[in-house]
């Protein structure tokens, strides 16, 4: 099995030739556009100032970097977990579902980076307060598509499960919750990058450390190198997430239709 | 034939609808699924129920399997009245309804698990039946690597594997080719042989509640009634080709008849 994902990873880095070929290819015109114009280093700097403005502050880069990942990785952890359960506690009864899921709604509706400094004065200019930006940004998507998933049940199935004498945990356990793991799933993946969001704009408001901070102080100082160095270090950071998520449900879901196709290869 | 009347006298009734009444209640005005209709099961019997679309035999299953209410009338499955959903009977409906992320063996073992019996005696019957019905070597395989066919058989073994005194049959076969349908068919008929359940089998073939029953139920629409009982009596095993037969003729012609008076089939 894991040998299949394997194979199916490494042919789908084969067709992703194209896009290295254009990334270098794009890579190389911005650099002779910077340098045939005569751009500032502050406007716009070449890829080779970034690169060496990076390679020059690596060991600094990458404790900034871990620190946006664990802030990420623990929030968006904190937001799966409670998100599952609200979701389920949302399905269980009508009057939760008006009430809570109602509430939700509201509160997604309100910009989450308003909200940031409300967070700082209650937990903290520290680590806590980017961990809770991150589950505050990621938990909706996880819990709308948690419940959608968990609610999309077959009524002839639940009818085959009750003549089963399935109780209510049976039927949850059993068929609704495996049933709902593809929605989870693709609210997971639209809630990683959300995560990594959260974090940064965590950052931004108040911190000492992470690349939302490494980007605000830099943009005091003109230094837009180093602020290049970031980005690509936050956009290579949120490709990974993502594609380890995406790793973990064809782990987890081989008998997904969205995963049919490559494991039926193999098998 | 008065030997036989006086053989089947002391079969127990298993399944007994008396003065059955179903009656939906919508928007748009109350709907009689079912009009005090009489049915008398015998226990070891094969009764298919023919008649149109939506003259609620797929009703009349649901009931009796105690997933729906009668609105009134009472149904007794060995004597005692059916209040909610039914324990010791196995269910087939149309489409297969087979979990997607369990395997084979696990799909038939589902009813097993709601039981807290799956036992290595269980899991043995379970490998038993799918030996019997040719799927010994995809029992590790996962639903979507089977064809429709295969499918269904697995429904069958999973409605087979704790060994009810009753089965229920929902147009089990009414999604396959006609050709998968033949061979299901017979494939029915040597496991009701060698196992001698009660069945209860809904279907709109003619000619397949022939073949496999003792008694065909033709019902009308709009209210289900029953209009006529059909015996079927050729002998058994019979095989397939025993659909050429004056006897086989007689019965479908019978049936037609029936429906043919009633309006369901016209010309």
């Amino acid at each position: 099995m894991s040998m299949g994902v394997l194979t199916s990873l490494w042919n789908r880095l084969l067709s992703s030739r194209v896009l290295i070929v254009s990334t270098l290819v794009g890579l190389v015109l911005w650099q002779a556009a910077v340098r045939t114009l005569n751009v500032p280093k502050f406007l716009v700097p070449a890829p080779t100032d970034v690169l060496q403005e990076f390679l020059s502050n690596q060991a600094w880069y990458w404790n900034h970097a871990y620190y946006t990942l664990s802030a990420t990785l623990l929030g968006f952890a904190i937001a799966v977990v409670f998100g599952v359960i609200l979701a389920i506690v949302i399905i269980s009864s009508r009057w939760v579902e008006q009430t809570i899921y109602a509430g939700l709604v509201a509160f997604n509706s309100i910009p989450k980076v308003a909200i940031a400094p409300l967070f700082i004065i209650w937990v903290g200019t520290g680590f806590a307060s980017k961990v809770t930006m991150a589950a505050v940004i990621s938990i909706f998507a996880i819990v709308i598509n948690a419940v959608l998933g968990l609610r999309s049940l077959d009524p002839d199935l639940v009818d085959l499960a009750r003549s089963m004498g399935a109780g209510r945990e049976g039927l949850l356990i059993k068929i609704q919750f495996p049933n709902a793991l593809p929605g989870l799933f693709s609210g997971m993946k639209v809630g990683i990058s959300l995560a990594l969001i959260g974090t940064i704009v965590g950052e931004f408001v108040a911190s000492s450390s992470g690349l939302g901070y490494v980007i605000m102080t830099a943009q005091s100082t003109f230094a837009t190198p180093r602020i290049f160095a970031a980005l690509v270090l936050l956009a290579l950071m949120g490709t990974i997430l993502f594609f380890v998520i995406d790793v973990l449900e064809r782990l987890i879901l081989p008998w997904h239709v969205s995963n049919r196709q490559e494991a039926a290869g193999h098998a | 034939m008065l030997l036989k009347l006086a053989d089947s006298s002391y079969r127990p009734s298993c399944i007994q609808v008396s003065k059955g009444a179903k009656t939906y209640r919508s928007a748009r005005g109350d709907v009689e699924a079912l009009a005090a209709l009489d049915l008398d099961v015998a226990e070891g019997e094969f009764v298919s129920v023919v008649g149109p679309s939506g003259c609620g035999k797929s009703t009349l299953m649901r009931c009796v399997a105690g997933l729906a209410p009668l609105t009134s009338g009472g149904i007794f499955l060995n004597g005692a009245p059916v209040k909610g959903p039914v324990r010791n009977v196995g269910i087939v409906f149309q489409r297969d309804l087979l979990l997607d992320w369990r395997t084979v063996i696990d799909n038939v073992l589902l009813p097993a698990e709601f039981a807290k019996q799956r036992t290595p005696a269980v899991e043995l019957r379970a490998m038993k039946l799918l030996e019997k019905v040719g799927l010994m070597a995809v029992a590790d395989r996962y639903p979507w690597e089977l064809s429709g066919g295969m499918r269904q058989r697995v429904a069958i073994c999973r409605a087979l594997v704790m060994d009810p005194p009753v089965l229920l049959m929902d147009e089990p076969f009414g999604a396959l080719d006609a050709l998968t349908r033949d061979e299901l068919n017979a494939e029915l008929q040597t496991i009701w042989m060698e196992s001698r359940k009660t069945v209860l089998f809904i279907t709109h073939g003619i000619s397949e509640a022939a073949y496999l029953s003792d008694r065909v139920v033709v019902m009308s629409s709009k209210p289900g009634r029953i209009l006529e009982t059909v015996e079927v009596d050729i002998p058994r095993p019979r095989p397939l080709a025993v659909r050429d037969s004056a006897d086989f003729a007689k019965a479908t012609g019978r049936i037609r008849q029936v429906l043919a008076r009633s309006g369901a089939i016209r010309g």
